[in-house]
């Protein structure tokens, strides 16, 4: 991704411009990052290694949970921490980070450089007002997963887009599990966005600078359809029994399970059933059993629009290394990085070229289809006040079986008179 | 409790200083008490008045963390926000519910491990001792998380050991429901403070006079005349500390439910809402007029106990 001449170029001019003050001492950048297993840390490392002296990156670690670590970036920067350089942002923040001003402006040749051959959603999720504001590292979605065993005896051909009502059908038919996220969590607005978007609508039409003048589109047709989906699903016989209180996790054990017939969840759930039969946990023929396909749509004929996830890579507004931290970024995020990640540590990457590395299409025979979904990902509500939105839309939408066409309308409502500081959340 | 009229407190009171006008002596050492704990006092001041003043302070404006320019003063503004809106009161409802339940169980159930702890061998009385502390010390987070276990549909075992209980089965989603929810949060809590409240109490036990309840003996009480007319009488002030201290401790129940349900299902305490305004919402006035809100709260339990029971602090440690 970046070319090399260019590389030694930037590299010399910030040497030079460090030069003076440092008396020679390689600045150190502080990268607080997202826990994984160990592929930022190796990542900061070689990263160091490769700027030959320039800066060294450490890496300090952030809570588990994203709304935890928002929470802890989010208040040392309102006191100008200057110890925080590149920080790991879960895509829904870089907008709130923006508009508060803390983070500093993409130089133009770094924006260019590490927008080419990024999937769309990703480089629209690290965007606001227009402009770049936080670099791609890695992007997720979700997948339909499927026991190939329970689709064949239900008669569906998974080679087809399928429709969330034909998935309910076939798991009551076959008495398995349909597993989604009900959740009072951010996976239930991930659910939730993905059915509005394949419905054709948009959870924030119109994303003003100020809270009045946010358009939302919930009380609109798309948004009925969308909960109607969410209802039926929750209130079929299909869900396991702690629907209200299920994660992820809860999702890939029961994928695992007898039980177990389809399934909405991020590609993590792969890698997790094949440690589990090296680890002699699991019985081979369970992973066997897998298939995946493109997240279901609300309709036949509508577009599959899966869920987006992933981490952007963001600099302080407030670090003193601002063109080290561009630099590094732009090193972090390189092609061979992402690829070695995606096979360490199971995190698909945000550029497109990554998918076609040998080692990524032997270590994820799902990697066409991650890139497809992918390509049709929709970000989540992109707005400076997330959290809010998010808050607002689990106090109406959970428990997700109670949801009715009425749903949309007051959670409008009630994100209107929350973000005009009328009631409390 | 309140029924017996047996004995008067005054013949019961372990005497162990003369009463009368102030001595020089003793105003010599009320002025070295002074000079002692002066400087704690200052101390206490600074690190809980001045964060309280700054609190009451923002609460009066309108203050984002991430938007600091747009600062703009809104009186009691906050305050009216919150008192209409049925969030806060449902909030209230929540926590003075959990408050209620735990203090009564742990109250009934300390004073019962409290009398175990009193009554125990000499020989085995440290071990006991220390295995009805050991809930007490560990982390509160920890607990919580040992207790969702517990009651979880995929990890736990409750259900299946608890099938034979009518409404419990396999499918039972303890935190799928309010009042379920609820229970399990209780049941944490009251695991976890009850060896406070038991400490508390043994502490009062240790105060009643022997000579009481041997007199009490000779007259040809039972155990349980004993129980309600010497024992409970004699500990009260000790009974009321323990309570005010853990009613207001449970008021400000946060960990439990922050694990366990976090905030579904109507589960939210007042901690929570103020946690959700200041750290997740970052508005720092909003939420500072909550946290206000709880601290008056709290004052007015403590009011109430203090003046309403008459409890006296200084009496429970003997001091008088």
């Amino acid at each position: 991704m970046l070319g090399s001449a260019a590389a030694a170029a930037v590299v010399a001019s910030t040497l030079a411009a460090c030069g003076g003050g440092e008396g020679g001492s390689t600045p150190t950048l502080t990268w607080y990052i997202n826990p994984d297993s160990g592929g930022q840390a190796t990542i900061a490392e070689r990263c160091s290694e490769q700027s030959n002296g320039a800066y060294r990156i450490e890496v300090a670690q952030l809570p588990r949970d994203s709304p935890a670590q928002r929470e802890q970036l989010i208040r040392r920067l309102a006191a100008n921490d200057e110890s925080i350089d590149l920080m790991s942002l879960d895509v829904v923040f870089p907008p709130e980070f923006a508009q508060a001003g803390f983070l500093a402006p993409v130089p133009e040749d770094v924006a260019q450089e590490v927008s080419e051959g990024v999937f769309e959603g990703a480089l629209d999720s690290a965007t606001w007002n227009d402009e770049l504001v936080a670099v791609p590292f890695w992007s997720n979605t979700q997948l339909l997963w499927y026991r190939k065993s329970v689709a064949d005896a239900a008669g569906l051909d998974m080679s087809q887009p399928v429709t969330w009502d034909q998935l309910i059908e076939a798991a009551e038919g076959q008495d398995k599990l349909l597993s989604a996220q009900g959740r009072r969590s951010e996976s239930l607005m991930v659910w939730f966005n993905a059915l509005l978007e394949s419905a054709g609508g948009q959870y924030i039409v119109e994303s003003g600078e100020s809270p009045e003048d946010i358009e939302f589109g919930l009380a609109t047709p798309e948004a009925d359809r969308a909960s109607e989906v969410m209802a039926a699903v929750a209130n079929s016989s299909a869900v396991g029994a702690g629907f209200t209180t299920a994660s992820e996790d809860t999702s890939a054990s029961e994928f695992e399970s007898d039980d177990a017939g389809f399934m909405v969840n991020w590609p993590f759930v792969y890698a997790q059933a094949q440690s589990k039969v090296e680890a002699g946990t699991l019985d081979a023929s369970v992973p066997e059993d897998y298939g995946w396909a493109l997240y279901p749509a609300v309709d036949e004929g509508t577009p599959s629009a899966p869920p987006l996830g992933g981490i952007d890579i963001a600099v302080s507004a407030f670090s003193r290394n601002v063109d080290l931290a561009y630099e590094a970024v732009t090193c972090i995020v390189q092609d061979d990085n992402q690829a070695e990640y995606m096979v360490t540590n199971g995190n698909p990457a945000s550029s497109v070229a990554v998918y076609d590395d040998p080692e990524v299409q032997e270590a994820y025979p799902m990697a066409d289809t991650i890139r497809e979904s992918l390509e049709l990902a929709a970000s989540r509500p992109l707005t400076a006040y997330y959290s809010e939105v998010l808050g607002c839309f689990l106090r109406e939408f959970h428990p997700p079986g109670s949801v009715n066409d009425q749903t949309g309308e007051r959670t409008e409502t009630l994100t209107r008179a929350v973000l005009s500081g009328e009631q409390l959340l | 409790m309140t029924q017996t009229t047996l004995p008067p407190t005054e013949k019961t009171q372990p005497v162990s200083a003369p009463r009368g006008s102030i001595s020089d002596r003793s105003r010599a050492e009320r002025k070295l008490g002074w000079l002692l704990a002066g400087p704690a006092f200052v101390v206490m001041l600074l690190v809980t008045a001045y964060p309280i003043v700054q609190a009451v302070y923002y609460s009066l404006f309108n203050y984002r963390l991430t938007d600091p320019d747009n600062r703009s003063f809104e009186g009691l503004g906050n305050y009216w926000v919150i008192l209409t809106d049925g969030v806060w009161w449902q909030a209230i409802l929540v926590t003075v519910i959990i408050t209620v339940v735990t203090v009564a169980v742990e109250l009934v159930l300390g004073f019962a491990l409290a009398l175990v702890m009193a009554k125990a061998l000499s020989s085995i009385r440290p071990v006991v001792r220390a295995a009805i502390l050991i809930p007490y010390a560990v982390i509160t987070v920890v607990s919580a998380f040992a207790w969702q276990f517990a009651f979880r549909i995929d990890t736990g075992f409750v259900n299946s050991w608890f099938a034979w209980l009518p409404g419990v089965s396999d499918t039972t989603d303890w935190f799928g429901g309010q009042a379920s929810s609820l229970f399990v949060i209780c049941l944490a809590e009251i695991w976890k403070t009850t060896p406070f409240i038991s400490l508390l109490l043994l502490a009062g036990l240790a105060q009643v006079p022997d000579v009481l309840q041997e007199a009490a003996k000779v007259d040809g009480a039972t155990w349980w005349q004993r129980m309600w007319r010497v024992t409970i009488p004699n500990m009260k002030a000790a009974i009321m500390v323990a309570l005010l201290f853990r009613t207001l401790d449970a008021f400000r129940i946060f960990d439990s439910i922050f694990i366990m349900t976090a905030g579904a299902n109507n589960t939210e305490s007042v901690s929570f809402l103020a946690y959700r305004q200041t750290i997740s919402r970052v508005e720092i006035g909003l939420g500072s007029a909550v946290s206000v809100l709880l601290f008056l709260s709290v004052v007015l339990i403590a009011f109430l106990f203090i003046k309403g029971f008459k409890v006296d602090l200084a009496q429970a440690r003997g001091e008088r």
